[in-house]
């Protein structure tokens, strides 16, 4: 396919600092390339922005892959953008047409405060990881092989569906609520499936859940909005399971 | 302790959200089979069937305490809305400028605060026009009908008579002259010699509400018992699948069958409320 040039227009969020009050400013761009990548694109307005001396606009990035969970953008009232199942970094300007006025956002959430333009601080979720997102392994030296362990293959698969969030916060950024439980249940689900992360099950989803309201995210009321922006595809069965073990855990925990 | 857990978090709130709901929606199955008798039986026979039923409904014991649970379910899932509502809102202090909220998700499941607030609305009103008057005000007359024919014991044809309890006693005219109304018992004047109970006449109360002859508000009464039956038809194609899903049930077997119950239901429970003022508006 034949490469093209558009022109488009960009209202993008830009903020100095997390207690700096923020607006939309527009920018015009001229010849963006087809091919650019969305990221790509912020780059060529960034080095439009040096060269008129002005402050380029800060976003988030890393492996431009979509693995890392590094980028984020609520683009044209998406989070990721327009297409499903991609990261804003696989984004790419073909599903843009000339003259388009694209609207660039960063995540909007209580819990994840703004550090400065697109760039937000999602340490909340590092946070509820460390409250029981975790294996406790035995570091003796006499470390059990994994694959010695019987695992029915349908439960690796679901463990592994789960396994595959990039902790993007792209359910929170588009949940009406900013409920992170979609992030929530695929971390708890992860280790629910599998027998090694049986010994801690009670406590890492009472934790994680308790983590998660501390945080200040909202309340899942079930909108499946998460669900279908979410770059990995993880599923609300996730959710289902973490109510379930959060419920058995909450009546039945000695604690 | 470990019930506080549930108590203090959002998956708490989630659950006594879903199981007070569900519950509701039995109800609702109950309150529509009650209802059901005003248009499935007519004349006189509906009429008795129907006051018996609320006579039945408001001295049942069983059923005394079945409301009470209503009452605390209603209360339970508004309390526990609005502060799943204010703790919503506090998660995003600061709003997209342009947000596609169509794509991704259904104006119902986005709109369930905002129709269960008009839902309560509805829910006061209907109990203004019609419990209200029966329970607390007591202003429903008794029942009475007429005897069309010549009755040797009663005398002349069109004697007023109370329809009461006991099958086969002796027809108590209302004349206003030797019986006197104390509640819903009927005494011998000057006595306290109760001789029979009678029944409030609900159904009278129901019919001339909604009647276009008896009710010069008639009309507006119908539109909105007919809106606030859609609305709660939206509140349902959310909330009853929803409800399962916050319980944790979500299963590739069982979660197809819920969503085809769960529309069923929204779409079947609320008809049938709303068709019944339709029918009495356009008959009487």
């Amino acid at each position: 396919m034949a490469s093209k040039f558009i022109n488009i227009t960009l209202k993008i969020w830009r903020q100095k600092n997390s207690n700096a009050k923020g607006g939309i400013e527009t920018y015009s761009l001229a010849n963006v390339s087809t091919d650019s990548s969305f990221l790509e694109m912020l780059d060529q307005l960034n080095e439009q922005l040096i060269n008129e001396q002005k402050e380029p606009v800060a976003f988030d990035h890393d492996c431009r892959e979509g693995i890392c969970g590094m980028c984020s953008l609520y683009i044209n009232g998406r989070a990721h953008g327009p297409e499903t199942g991609t990261t804003t970094c696989q984004l790419h300007m073909r599903s843009f047409t000339d003259g388009d006025t694209i609207y660039v956002e960063p995540w909007r959430s209580r819990a994840f405060p703004i550090v400065k333009d697109l760039v937000v601080d999602r340490s909340a979720f590092d946070r509820i990881q460390q409250a029981g997102g975790f294996v406790s392994v035995n570091t003796s030296g006499r470390t059990m092989d994994a694959n010695a362990i019987p695992i029915p293959k349908h439960d690796a698969d679901k463990a592994f569906e789960a396994a595959a969030c990039i902790g993007c916060g792209a359910c929170v950024a588009t949940c009406k609520n900013g409920s992170a439980m979609l992030f929530v249940g695929a971390k708890v689900s992860q280790y629910a499936l599998l027998p090694q992360g049986k010994v801690e099950a009670q406590d890492r989803v009472i934790n994680m859940v308790r983590q998660m309201d501390e945080e200040g995210f909202g309340n899942c009321t079930n909108t499946g909005a998460c669900e279908v922006e979410c770059p990995k595809g993880i599923s609300l069965e996730n959710i289902a399971r973490m109510n379930r073990e959060f419920l058995s855990a909450s009546l039945t925990a000695d604690k | 302790m470990s019930n506080s857990v549930l108590f203090k978090s959002s998956i708490g709130k989630k659950v006594f959200m879903a199981l007070t709901g569900l519950f509701l929606c039995t109800f609702l199955v109950g309150h529509l089979a009650g209802n059901l008798q005003l248009i499935l039986k007519t004349g006189e026979e509906g009429r008795r069937a129907f006051n018996e039923y609320a006579y039945f409904m408001g001295h049942n014991l069983f059923i005394k305490i079945l409301s009470y649970v209503t009452y605390a379910a209603i209360l339970i899932h508004v309390i526990d809305g609005i502060a799943l509502t204010i703790q919503n809102r506090k998660a995003r202090p600061v709003r997209y400028a342009y947000s596609k909220p169509g794509s991704n998700s259904s104006s119902a499941s986005r709109s369930m605060a905002i129709l269960g607030t008009l839902i309560l609305v509805f829910l006061a009103t209907h109990m203004a026009n019609f419990w209200w008057q029966m329970k607390v005000k007591e202003a429903v007359p008794l029942h009475t009908y007429k005897l069309e024919m010549d009755n040797p014991m009663m005398g002349a044809a069109n004697a007023e008579l109370y329809y009461t309890h006991v099958p086969g006693i002796q027809p108590i005219p209302k004349d206003g002259k030797n019986i006197i109304e104390k509640g819903t018992d009927l005494y011998i004047k000057g006595t306290n010699v109760k001789v029979a109970e009678g029944y409030r006449d609900l159904h009278t109360l129901v019919m001339d509400f909604f009647s276009k002859s008896k009710n010069d508000g008639a009309l507006f009464a119908v539109l909105f018992y007919l809106i606030s039956m859609i609305v709660l038809a939206y509140h349902l194609l959310h909330g009853f699948q929803s409800a399962f899903q916050s319980l944790g049930i979500n299963h590739p077997k069982y979660t197809p069958l819920i969503k085809i119950i769960g529309t069923a239901f929204a779409v079947v429970v609320p008809f049938l409320f709303a068709i019944i003022p339709v029918i009495i508006y356009m008959n009487h």
